[in-house]
């Protein structure tokens, strides 16, 4: 038996042979671009993210933050290379699931291309894309998760949740077939956390204080040198989604520029006219609300588009962490869902008005003749909230069960848990 | 021996040390604090959710000279530290019990 065992678990670590011999399809421009690409969304996750969030925690828990962002990197990379490529990115299952064939890169080696660039990068391309989701979420439930919690929470959620809408959506399941756009994530990525955050901020709770104390950012020039990162970053993420270097990514790259500069100034704008200050944490979110609209727009608009996109975002998303969140009342701390979501819902409702065969002929949207678009678009949205609220319900649920509580305790909350769960000070002042 | 605790704007720290320098002060003690009376604090806002702070950054300058010196140096740091706006600070006087220098052992007023 035991020996059964044994080689059970050895021919489990060992690849056998490649799927295709023969004539090579490797594009080496396109390899070089993507292998960049991936390395720029990579820099979103434990860099730009991390600082993005961490400027805005309190000081007493900057690093938690980090921590939790840092982790969820590192989480969704192993969980990606042992299961959730397969899960995402495996032969179609009733296009609900890719399956367990390609458990730790069974079947893919050296060889291995996927359209034209080697499978390990488009393995690991998609990888940052489940390394940054899970991340976003954290952001509406700072300040008072346990960090054992988390752990659990990211192990679960880019398994069960992630990797299912990356299937519907990007690895041949049923919203691809139904016709559904979304060029880098708006579903995949920020309605799915957007939504989930704000799932996890109305089962954890408020914090401690929240509406009656002054919760002051720990740096606002963290989270601007964030957001830049981010911009940067995204570069790859949008552009990168066409994995290949060709027109459609240089015109992806072009929007996502577009959309972030022109959603941080709108977002500026609607600041200094309503609270008559252009505040830096406005410039900054903004910028992030621009590229969070363009994300399933990317590949398949024009630039006057990507204009009246990041405009809406900026506004919009202005309204929605300024306005909507203090009269709805819940503690969506650092606006998950307030700029991912609805950002990621305008995007993906923008790419059923404005997509355009002249750029991508898989796209058109309304504008362009065909009304039935949008109409998949808003299938897709709501099918994406609804199953992400359910499961991310679930997957707390039995994470609370699995670490025995969610939050930590009040005296380690109002101490701070750089202190009470790491043991250290982000920083070192006197 | 009286102490002499001047609570002053912080920008105004330098003015009133050369000023006390030039009367023969050589030494202090400085603190960072916060505090308001009649002036106002200032409002931040971020996200649309608005703070109120109160309290304002200032510095207190603690000193201990000898009694008959407390007029003229209460008056030198009144004078530098004055801008004529709300918020200038305060000065009070307290007695102080006894002082030893910590190198040598001396006490009382050759100790300050």
């Amino acid at each position: 038996m035991k020996k059964r065992i044994l080689v059970g678990v050895i021919q489990l670590l060992i690849p056998f042979s490649p799927a295709y011999a023969g004539e090579s399809m490797i594009n080496t421009g396109d390899t070089a671009w993507m292998i960049v690409a991936t390395a720029m969304v990579m820099l979103m996750t434990p860099a730009g993210l991390a600082l993005f969030y961490g400027g805005m925690s309190r000081s007493k828990n900057l690093l938690n933050t980090f921590a939790m962002t840092f982790v969820s990197y590192c989480i969704g990379s192993l969980v990606w290379m042992l299961w959730g490529y397969s899960l995402a990115f495996g032969p179609d299952k009733a296009g609900i699931i890719g399956g367990l064939d390609h458990v730790l890169m069974r079947g893919i080696g050296v060889e291995s291309v996927t359209g034209t660039i080697p499978t390990f990068l488009f393995v690991l391309f998609q990888m940052t894309f489940a390394g940054i989701t899970v991340a976003l979420v954290l952001g509406s439930i700072v300040d008072r998760m346990k960090f054992s919690s988390w752990i659990v929470f990211s192990i679960l959620w880019v398994t069960f949740i992630y990797c299912p809408v990356a299937h519907w959506v990007w690895g041949g399941g049923w919203m691809a077939k139904m016709g559904a756009l979304d060029f880098a994530g708006g579903n995949v990525v920020h309605i799915n956390a957007g939504v989930a955050g704000l799932v996890l901020a109305l089962v954890v709770g408020k914090r401690k204080g929240y509406g009656k104390e002054a919760m002051f950012p720990s740096s606002v020039t963290l989270t601007a040198l964030g957001a830049a990162l981010l911009w940067f970053g995204w570069f790859g993420f949008n552009a990168g989604s066409e994995l290949a270097a060709d027109g459609i990514a240089a015109s992806a790259f072009m929007v996502t520029n577009t959309s972030a500069a022109v959603a941080a100034l709108s977002w500026m704008f609607a600041e200094w006219f309503f609270r008559k200050k252009p505040t830096v944490l406005g410039l900054a979110s903004g910028a992030v609300a621009g590229l969070v609209s363009i994300t399933p727009a990317a590949g398949f608009v024009n630039l006057p588009a990507s204009m009246i996109i990041g405009l809406v975002a900026g506004v919009f998303g202005y309204y929605s962490v300024s306005v909507l969140k203090h009269k709805l009342g819940y503690d969506d701390s650092l606006d998950a869902f307030g700029v991912h979501g609805m950002c990621g819902v305008w995007g993906a409702l923008a790419t059923g008005l404005f997509a355009t065969p002249e750029i991508n002929e898989v796209g058109k949207g309304l504008f362009y003749g065909n009304p039935g678009q949008l109409w998949i678009q808003i299938v897709s949205i709501i099918a994406t909230a609804l199953f992400t609220a359910i499961g991310t319900l679930v997957v707390l649920y039995l994470t609370r069960l699995l670490t025995n509580g969610l939050r930590v305790d009040s005296d380690e909350e109002v101490a701070g848990l750089d202190n009470a769960i790491h043991g250290e000070r982000a920083f070192d002042l006197d | 021996m009286k102490k002499i605790e001047a609570i002053i704007k912080p920008f105004k720290l330098d003015d009133v040390k050369e000023a006390l320098n030039e009367i023969g002060i050589q030494g202090m003690t400085i603190v960072e604090v916060k505090g308001y009376g009649r002036q106002k604090g200032h409002k931040e806002i971020y996200r649309g959710a608005e703070y109120v702070v109160d309290f304002i950054p200032k510095i207190k300058i603690e000193i201990v000279v000898d009694s008959k010196q407390v007029e003229k140096v209460t008056q030198v740091i009144m004078k530098a530290a004055n801008t004529g706006k709300i918020g200038d600070g305060k000065i009070f006087v307290l007695p102080v019990e006894g002082a030893i220098r910590v190198r040598t052992g001396e006490t009382g007023e050759d100790a300050i």
